[in-house]
């Protein structure tokens, strides 16, 4: 008897032999209980030092009220609110009201003569009260008028007002911002400013003089209610420093033409109290009648930043090293152990496209971590969300497809990092250094700028945040963790410590991918170069 | 069938390939046989594609190794058992090489029962003996069902009994039309078993004959059994008797 040529057991001819090499190379990894078992325990020890961070950064206090837990009880029971503005995004949504229910299309007038204002003297631990202040103002200050949806918070809104540093803005909907006239009010300066509802269209004007108007621009984005809250606002955010303010607007010539409900101006504080998270100085109030008022309010309507509290972001950022450190190891392995044993001749003999074999394990190692980085991910924010309820605190809301993008970005450099450490492993062949450079290269820059990254230590500003490891080390990947946009509206310091990274979440990301890809060409190229 | 041509190979300033020529038939077991360190290791490489030669080429059934596309069922080789992930049982070693020439378990079961290993093929590979290492790597050669054989040195470290299985699964694979390559460094392993000998020394072929036309060349009548060993053992020595230094100089076999 004789054979053909090629065996009879082979019929899988249209079959690439790259889907072989992902099979045999997913069947080599399954097999290794410990490689398993390390895949397993990365996943565990996400989730246990999310858990760790969200159950211990603010036992004592009451996140995001700027008050202790010890002399406040209602911190302990229900939680600080955050708003959603009608984007789906954070928002600040405080303060004071005087206004009254305008049915249909109208107009309203005011002209503001002075803002004045204080900022809270009491120190970090004690709640901010109007006893304990100095003078001072916080450059976005606002007082205006104002028309809104509802009074509830994060309603769809439209607002002209004065500011002490910003001069005259056109505000609405928390995230746009019109400049006008330059300089603050006073006496000797006074602003004028009219804000006209026509259907879902809110018209803003300011004028110095109350006779020559000059428009600033027309909100139409989202549809209004027929009935809608107009009236005067003020509102005063805390300051960069981290310090409650309080403003106090001298209005007059205020003048309303439209059908009004009720009888008169009506005072009413938006998002003064306790459940709120933002911090505000006292609770605002109103004096005067008919068209001339004093008005004192706190807070701010603006995109909310996150002020140190927690995002289901930040619970991870040491939870993704930890994470690391054990998937280097399991990488390495599943490459250098062939090297070690001789059986990389085995692998080549049987898969002898050096391309293709790389290329399936790479995918399978990269596809297990990410698995495993984006559902310890998953877990740890729903998890921490819980345990942080459970204490009081709160997880900033971050919104639905930010959250996925954390989760998905989580599994991301999970995965990238560990197909980055397995084309180390092919190209330095041993072990030791293979996982001592994985560590080195992939992790301790994480290490690194993790004191900084976790800002509750309040380190905020740091000058000494080493700010080149976030844009150039695959510590930038990071960034993907940097969950709230930064505003030019709110005077905060945008800091790595406050959770704003120096780079975007993609761009962080592509840093890291581009260590990938040059790992990988290094491996592909000694692979192709040296004999096994 | 195999064929080498002109292989040439240096490692640092050490010659191990030295235009290496042969041709291994279908249907024949063919020794490959020389000191340690005459080349047949590197040669085996080459033609599996995992060293590349400095010049010359090989061919498995009329191509190039790196070009088959499910090259186990082409050529089916045994070049180092030792080779094992250790907390990998014996069968799930066979599973990911079958997978990667897209065959499944039961073909892995197959070639277990034939070498048999039976039940220690679930067990983790560090507790194998070197003899039933020898198997398994036995095992994974036979997955493809491949009309080539190429084996290293597959007596090492076997019992005489699993010897004496070894020759006799060569033999009847050869029969079925099969080209099998065996290498050793001791002729006495091949010397039963073979039909042709490659006698290798300092890189190049020696003598590529088959044993009746090696015997011929020592003047002796009809041997019987033992003379003839001792003719065989005779004319091995003379080819390769001037090779002996360079057993000192390269242990690239033993290194490798």
């Amino acid at each position: 008897m004789t054979v053909t040529d090629t065996s009879p057991l082979d019929t899988g001819r249209g079959a690439s032999s790259f889907a072989a090499a992902l099979h045999a190379e997913w069947t080599k990894f399954r097999t290794v209980r410990g490689w398993v078992f390390g895949l397993v325990l990365a996943a565990m020890l996400l989730v246990l030092f999310a858990y760790l961070t969200g159950n211990g950064q603010h036992s004592g206090i009451c996140v995001g009220s700027g008050q202790s837990g010890a002399t406040q009880p209602q911190c302990g029971q229900g939680h600080p609110l955050v708003s959603v503005g009608p984007g789906g995004e954070a928002v600040a949504d405080s303060y004071y009201l005087v206004g009254r229910q305008l049915r249909g299309n109208g107009t309203i007038t005011a002209r503001i003569t002075g803002l004045t204002g204080v900022t809270s003297n009491a120190p970090a631990n004690a709640a901010p009260s109007l006893a304990r202040t100095r003078p001072g103002l916080a450059g976005w200050s606002k007082a205006g008028v104002i028309v809104t949806a509802s009074t509830r918070q994060g309603s769809p809104y439209a607002a002209v007002m004065v500011t002490p540093a910003h001069g005259v803005r056109f505000q609405y909907d928390y995230t746009h911002d019109v400049p006008g006239l330059q300089g603050a009010p006073s006496a000797a300066a006074p602003r004028w400013l009219k804000l006209k509802r026509a259907g879902d269209a809110l018209t803003a004007y300011d004028s110095s003089d109350g006779t020559n108007w000059h428009e600033l621009g027309t909100r139409t984005a989202a549809r209004l209610p027929a009935s809608v809250e107009i009236g005067m606002f003020v509102t005063s955010p805390v300051t960069f420093g981290g310090l409650a303010t309080s403003a106090t607007a001298t209005f007059d010539h205020v003048t309303l033409d439209g059908r009004s409900l009720g009888s008169g101006w009506r005072g009413q504080g938006i998002g003064e109290g306790p459940p709120d998270f933002y911090d505000v100085l006292g609770a605002g109030g109103f004096r005067g009648h008919d068209s001339a008022f004093v008005v004192r309010g706190s807070g701010d309507i603006a995109p909310a930043v996150t002020a140190g509290g927690e995002t289901p972001a930040s619970l991870l950022t040491q939870a993704l090293v930890a994470a690391l450190l054990v998937i280097v190891v399991v990488a390495a392995m599943f490459t250098t152990s062939e090297y070690r044993r001789g059986l990389i001749r085995t692998t080549l003999a049987a898969m002898p496209k050096r391309g293709h074999m790389l290329a399936a394990k790479a995918t399978v190692i990269g596809a297990l971590g990410f698995i495993a980085g984006a559902a310890a991910a998953a877990v740890s924010i729903t998890l921490g969300r819980h345990v942080e309820a459970t204490n009081g605190n709160y997880l900033f809301p971050l919104g639905a497809l930010t959250e996925a993008r954390v989760i998905v970005g989580v599994g991301a450099i999970v995965a990238l990092t560990a197909v980055a450490v397995l084309a180390l492993g092919a190209f330095l062949r041993k072990t030791a250094g293979t996982v001592i450079g994985g560590i080195v290269v992939f992790v301790l820059p994480a290490i690194l700028v993790v004191p900084y990254v976790s800002g509750a230590s309040g380190s905020g500003g740091d000058p000494s945040v080493p700010l080149w490891l976030l844009r150039l080390s695959p510590a930038a990947a990071s960034s993907i963790l940097g969950s709230l946009p930064s505003s030019s509206q709110v005077s905060y310091p945008y800091t790595v410590g406050n959770g704003y990274f120096p780079l975007s979440p993609g761009v962080g990301l592509l840093v890291l991918a581009v260590w990938t890809v040059v790992l990988l060409t290094l491996a592909m190229g000694a692979l192709c170069r040296r004999d096994p | 069938m195999i064929e080498a041509i002109g292989l040439r190979k240096r490692f640092g300033s050490t010659l191990a390939l030295d235009g290496m020529t042969f041709t291994v038939p279908a249907g024949r077991v063919t020794g490959f046989v020389g000191p340690n360190g005459a080349g047949k290791s590197t040669t085996i490489r080459v033609i599996l594609g995992l060293d590349a030669p400095d010049e010359g080429q090989a061919f498995v059934s009329g191509q190039p190794y790196g070009t088959l596309r499910h090259p186990l069922r082409h050529v089916g080789s045994l070049i180092d058992a030792s080779a094992l992930q250790p907390a990998r049982s014996g069968r799930n070693h066979l599973l990911w090489i079958a997978h990667s020439q897209k065959l499944d378990g039961r073909r892995v079961d197959e070639v277990i029962e034939l070498v048999g290993l039976g039940s220690a093929a679930r067990r983790k590979a560090s507790g194998y003996s070197l003899g039933m290492r020898q198997r398994l790597g036995i095992a994974a050669a036979m997955l493809g069902d491949p009309p080539v054989l190429i084996l290293d040195e597959p007596f090492n470290g076997m019992d005489p009994e699993g010897i004496i299985w070894v020759r006799g699964l060569l033999r009847s694979l050869a029969a079925e039309g099969r080209a099998v390559l065996v290498s050793s460094h001791l002729l006495s392993e091949l010397e039963d078993m073979a039909d042709d000998l490659i006698v290798v020394g300092r890189g190049k072929v020696l003598a590529n004959a088959s044993v009746e036309e090696l015997l011929s060349e020592v003047e002796a009548p009809a041997p019987q059994l033992v003379r003839r060993r001792a003719a065989l053992e005779d004319v091995y020595l003379r080819l390769t008797g001037d090779q002996t230094e360079f057993r000192a100089g390269s242990d690239r076999e033993d290194e490798r």
